[in-house]
This record gives structure tokens, sequence and C-alpha cells, in this order.
């Protein structure tokens, strides 16, 4: 489904990933781990279109096309999803009306038809109870006011009803408590599926004990150094990121 | 990361869309002109060819002779080169026959040119198309109004729906009662040369106890070259009335910029309700600044009843320089005022624009939303009075002006006066700013909602306030205005 190879991203004067390669069909769960500023949020923003996050080699093929070339809504509506870090909040727009417009642009994108308004209150009744989300949640506006665990679990929310085909998680697991991260952990597994994949990018190897990846790949200076299954996590949560950073330098 | 963000916003500003003004047609249509430039002869002229009662040549000269010793003002923070008011027609009319009493009556192209701006003319379509509502229309074209539909059945009901020509010939004392009043022909330069020029313009009379049984609206339509529009309406209710009116307004694109100087007096007796809503689209000049309309207008409404209550409604997102303050005078006990607005400016825009509530009688109260967008490189100005006499006891307002921000080249500000010469007055004030950020654009366009959508839908949120208190039938032409007004501008 998606396929990176050597890609080198540059954010202002910097490059930030050097020669990325990375290869994700469907079905599978990608970990992606590796120390503060090794390039975790450079890639999910670089996939999602952000301007400002220039490739200057390489190239990045999703579904057969040239991501790159590839507009932030066109490639929403071609089914990536980014669950932000810090979700931005957007005042007097509420939850339920921004899901709705996401939801109808990227359907019409598609040459899909809106979905009825009673169709889409249904679905998105049933995604949010499932994670615990209150009605009265969905009338506020978007993450304003919201704690760090209610943003984050509105992430979610968002990707179950935009129903996605690459998800890219983008440290979903930071400032959360336990039973906040098995809320949206639960949620995520509940959108594992064989034409489905998702990257999990992540610091801590805790969230990857509910999440079970099929490959953990640690990055480090800008590009994966190692890849392993699971067991390679609970190596670096033993012996930390050190080894690596030698390496980089 | 900064600077690549910027270089980018820097060009899609560059490429506004402003000059796609759906409205910039040209009506090719006979008319007839007064001779250019203004002089004691053009204000015969027009009188003349109103059939004005001898009054009223009166008042129009005193007007006159009075504009000739003022000056125009200059402390609004608009900018314009110099105004040649001789070079200006201050009379327009397409060639007709007189008065029609029916649509077949009246030019075919005029009618198309309501048709292409989406009004509503033919009745039968208003009863076909829009649900269950119906809305009484005046339409003026240049200087004439050029027809007023339903009024057969507002006349069952009392109501006097006209255009103010008319009425100056069928009701001349009820108008003389009232006009000037509100707004005397000393008022201010543009409002009197509004008293010694005006046109036409609609006149609405309610009855005692008569809550009007549809909505009223004019739309006006400037079509000739180098005429001002000066029209002039009165609107009054009397004791225990209501009435919701609505004003829209297009023009043609041009080189040259129009002159929009407009007077609006509303009376309000005991027990009554006006509720005025304007939703405004002049031709707001090109991308470089060229054209477009100076909308300086006088706008005042009198709660002279006790228990009275005036609220104007805006939407405006047109014109190239925008200067007006719709006001109340809180005049009776118990009066009530209200203010909701939303200024929109983009491209060269400047917008100089708020209201005044002045509080006289006793236990008065005001209300104030203001929502100001600023794009493009213009400028958005909200100046607002309240005030309170010093026998004002009990007065009470709420004002709350936000302003948003797309893009770092349009400005913002806000210029309030507060006077409370009573200590019993209770006047609260909340300001907001704020931008509309890269970030949650950003956010929109990765949950697949493209630009132009994204922008419509955070400016949405943002006035909603005001939208919701639009009359339905046009809550909905006001959204899509404020969406297309916005076309082109990024955060």
């Amino acid at each position: 489904m998606l396929e990176i190879r050597n890609l080198h991203v540059k954010v202002g004067d910097r490059e930030i990933l050097r020669g990325f390669d990375l290869t994700v069909n469907a079905g599978e769960v990608h970990a992606i781990m590796g120390p503060n500023g090794s390039g975790k949020s450079t890639l999910s923003y670089l996939l999602a279109g952000r301007e400002g996050y220039e490739a200057t080699e390489g190239s990045v093929t999703y579904g057969g096309r040239d991501l790159l070339e590839m507009e932030p809504d066109e490639r929403a509506a071609a089914g990536i999803f980014l669950a932000f870090q810090y979700p931005i909040e957007i005042p007097g727009v509420t939850t339920m009306t921004f899901l709705k417009t996401a939801l109808n642009a990227q359907r019409a994108a598609r040459g899909e038809e809106e979905l009825p308004t009673p169709q889409f209150m249904r679905l998105v009744r049933e995604k949010s109870e499932a994670l615990k989300i209150p009605q009265e949640m969905l009338r506020r506006p978007v993450n304003t006011g919201f704690s760090g665990g209610e943003k984050k679990r509105a992430e979610i929310l968002q990707m179950a009803v935009l129903e996605p085909r690459l998800c890219v998680l983008d440290e979903t697991d930071s400032g959360l408590d336990i039973d906040a991260l098995k809320i949206v952990a639960d949620g995520v597994n509940a959108m594992r599926s064989p034409d489905r994949a998702m990257i999990v990018i992540t610091h801590y190897q805790r969230l990857l004990n509910y999440i079970v990846p099929d490959q953990v790949h640690v990055l480090s200076a800008g590009r994966i150094v190692r890849s392993g299954g699971q067991e390679l996590a609970l190596e670096l949560e033993e012996r930390g990121y050190a080894d690596y950073e030698a390496d980089a330098a | 990361m900064a600077a690549a963000v910027e270089q980018s916003t820097v060009e899609q500003v560059r490429n506004l869309h402003v000059s796609e003004y759906k409205y910039g047609f040209y009506t090719d249509i006979e008319t007839e002109k007064a001779p250019k430039g203004l002089n004691e002869g053009t204000i015969h002229f027009i009188s003349e060819k109103k059939g004005e009662p001898k009054w009223m040549l009166e008042w129009r000269l005193e007007a006159y002779r009075r504009w000739l010793t003022m000056e125009q003002p200059t402390w609004a923070k608009v900018q314009h080169p110099p105004i040649d008011y001789q070079d200006l027609y201050y009379y327009a009319a397409p060639k007709k026959k007189p008065g029609p009493k029916s649509l077949d009556e009246v030019d075919p192209e005029l009618l198309r040119t309501y048709e292409k701006l989406g009004i509503p003319l033919k009745e039968q379509e208003v009863l076909a198309g829009v649900e269950g509502a119906r809305v009484a229309v005046d339409a003026v074209f240049d200087s004439v109004s050029v027809v007023t539909t339903f009024q057969e059945e507002l006349a069952k009901a009392g109501v006097i729906f006209c255009p103010i020509s008319e009425a100056l010939r069928k009701y001349p004392d009820l108008v003389r009662k009232y006009l000037g009043t509100v707004v005397p022909i000393t008022d201010n330069f543009f409002a009197t040369l509004n008293s010694a020029v005006f046109s036409d313009g609609s006149f609405v009379y309610v009855p005692e106890g008569v809550r009007c049984p549809m909505e009223l609206s004019t739309y006006f339509r400037i079509n000739e070259r180098q005429t001002g529009q000066f029209e002039r309406t009165l609107i009054i209710a009397d004791k225990g009335s209501y009435v919701s009116y609505l004003e829209g307004c297009t023009a043609p694109q041009r080189d040259e910029n129009q002159l929009h100087a407009a007077v609006v007096e509303l009376i309000a007796l005991d027990d009554a309700e006006i509720k005025y809503s304007t939703v405004q689209n002049w031709y707001p000049g090109d991308a470089e600044g060229r054209g477009g309309v100076y909308n300086f207008v006088t706008k005042r409404g009198d709660c002279r009843g006790r228990n009275s209550k005036i609220s104007w409604t805006q939407v405006e997102t047109g014109s190239a320089i925008t200067w007006k303050y719709p006001s109340c005078i809180l005049r009776g006990d118990d009066s009530r005022g209200e203010f909701y607005s939303i200024a929109i400016s983009n491209g060269h825009q400047q917008v100089d624009s708020g209201t005044k509530m002045i509080h006289l009688g006793r236990n008065t109260s005001s209300r104030i939303i203001s929502k100001g967008i600023a794009a493009g490189v213009s400028s958005n100005a909200y100046r607002g009075l309240v005030s309170a006499h010093r026998r004002a006891t009990g007065a009470r307002n709420f004002t709350q002006c936000d302003s948003l921000l797309i893009g770092d080249r349009c400005s913002a500000h806000t210029v309030p006066y507060i006077e409370a010469k009573n200590p019993t007055a209770h006047f609260e004030h909340e300001a907001t700013t704020s931008k509309i950020s890269d970030d949650q654009l950003f956010y929109c366009l990765q949950r697949g909602i493209g630009e132009e959508e994204a922008v419509a839908l955070i400016v949405n949120g943002f006035c909603k306030e005001v939208l919701q208190q639009l009359p339905m039938e046009f809550a909905v032409e006001a959204q899509k205005l404020v969406g297309i007004s916005l076309e082109g501008s990024v955060g």
C-alpha cells in the first residue's frame, strides 16, 4: 500500500529525514520508535502533506500513485488519516459539524453520495459510544477546552468515522493515563482489518503492549536503522536509544 | 520552516479572485438622465419628475443650500481620492410608461436583471419557490422603484409598502409627519446631500396592532454609469405593531467609483418592533483596488414609544469603502436596541463601521454583537458608541466585538466610545481578535476539507451568532455570500 524509498526531507534549512525506507502492506501494523529529534513527526507531516516539509530526494508511492504529487485533502480522500500529536482547536465549529463536513467532502471527492444526516448521526453515536465519548462533547467546538486525553480520544473517533485506508498515529499515547490508553487502544484495534494499514509512531514501548505491531522499526537521525518484531520494542524499553544514537553521530 | 510557510501564503493572497464579482454585468436599457452636475436646477428637475408637493421641493432646496456650507468629514479611518460632486448624474431612470400596474408592464430587460440577481419578482415564483415564505419586493433600479409586489395583499392588512415617491403623492401628510424627524437635514454632510437629491426608496407604515403578514424587502441596483444613488427609506411601526424588513444591494463592475449615500429612518412607537436586515454585496473594486462602490450611509432608529424595539442585522461584504453606523435612539422607557453585524473586507476594501446606542429613557437596554473579518490587504474598523444621558436611569448594554484576521497583510481595529452620564448605567464590553492559523487550515485539509470550504466553515462558526438573527429565508443566502466573499483568501 505504501512504499517509501530513500526519502530525504528538508524542513526549513535542515535535513531531517535522510534516506528513509519503509514498506507497509494492507493489513499490517508498523511501529516506528525513536528518540526526540529523530524525525518521527516529520514523517507524519510529510505523509499528510503539510506545507514546509519538502522532499528533496526519494519517492513515496501510495496505492500505486505518487503521493508527493497529491494535495493534502486529496490524500485524505484517498484514505490517509493522521491522528495529530497535538490536535488543533477550532472555535465556533462543533465536532459534529466538522466531522460531517469532512466525511461528505471526502465522499464527494471519491464520487460517492453524501451520507444523509440521520445515518451520519447514527454512525457517530455508535462510534462515540465505543470510545466512551459523551454526546455533549460532540456539540462542543472541535478540541476547544478538551483535556489531553479527550483530544486523543476525539482523534480516534474521527478516524473511526472517516474509515481511512492508512492510519498514521503520531504519538497517540503521549499524555494518556492507563485507562485512557486502553480505550484508545481498543478503538484502534477495532479498526484493524485486512484492507487497512497502520503506522504507529511512539516514543514508549507501553502502547505496543495494547496495539501489538507486526513490525517494529527504529528511527534514528533521519533513517530506519533497525527493524524487527515486538521483541525489538522490549529491547528498546530496556536499553533505550543510546546504541543507535552513537551510530548516528 | 516559518519562512517557507509565509512565502506561499503571500503568493496565494496575491492571487485573490476579487474580480469575480458575479453581479458585475450591466443592463442595456434606455435611460433618462438629468443633466450632469448639481445645482438648484437639478433639484427642481428631480422634484418635478417625481411630481412632488411644493413643501417637498422647499425641503430639498433648504437641504441643498445647507449642504453648500458644509465640508466632507475626514475623521473616519478610510482613504479615497476626493469625490467630484459635479461629475455625477443625480437622476437616472429607465424610460418606461408611468407606473406599471403589473409585472407584465415592466420592461422585460429589467425583469431579467432581477432574475439574474436571484431576486423573485414574479409572485408565482415566490409562492412556488420559497417554502411557506412570501416576501413583498420593491425593486429599485438606479433612481426609481420599478415595481412593488404584493401591494394588494398588504393593503388588506392596512400595511403601506410603496416607493417613497408614491407615498409623497398618495400619503403626503403621513410622510411629512415623520420624514426628517430621525435624521434631520442638518445631521451630517452625506445625509444633507441625500435630503436634497434623494430619488427613491421605500416607505413603510404598519398600523396599530398589526403584525405585518410577510417580510418586506427592497433590492437596490445601481446600473447607470456615474450616477450617485441616494435612496431614502422611512419605516413607521405604529403602536403594538411588528415589521421585518430586508434590504439587498448590488451594482455592476466599473472602473470609476460609484457613490451610495442613503438615509434610513425607522420609528417605533409604543410596544412596536422593527427588525431591519441588510445583506449588502456592492461591487468591492477589482484586485488592484480600482472602482467599487462608496457606501456612506446614515441609518438611525428612534425607539420613540415605551417598550419599543429596533434591531439592525447586517451582513456586509461589498463596497470599496463602507462608512456607516446604524444607530438606535432609546428614547421610550423600557425600549431596546440591538445591532448584529458581520462585516467582511477583502482585497483593498476599507471598512469603518459600527453602531451608536443612545440611552435616553429609563430602563433601556442595548445589545451589540459585531463580527469583523479582514482578509487580503483590507482594513476593517469597528467604531461603537454607547452612551447614557444623565437622566437615563437603569441603562444596560452588552457589547461583544470580535475580529478575525485571515492572512497577515490586513488589519482590524476597535474604537469603542463609552459615555455613561448616569451612575446606574451598566455597560459591558468584550473584544477578541483571532487569526485563522495555518494549523487550523492544515487540520481541515488533512480531514479532506478543501481550503475554501475550510475558511467558510471556520468563518461561519465565527459568525454563527449573527447569522442566527437573520430571517430564515436570507440566512442561507448570507452564509453563501460569506463563503463567496472570502474566496481566494487564506491564512
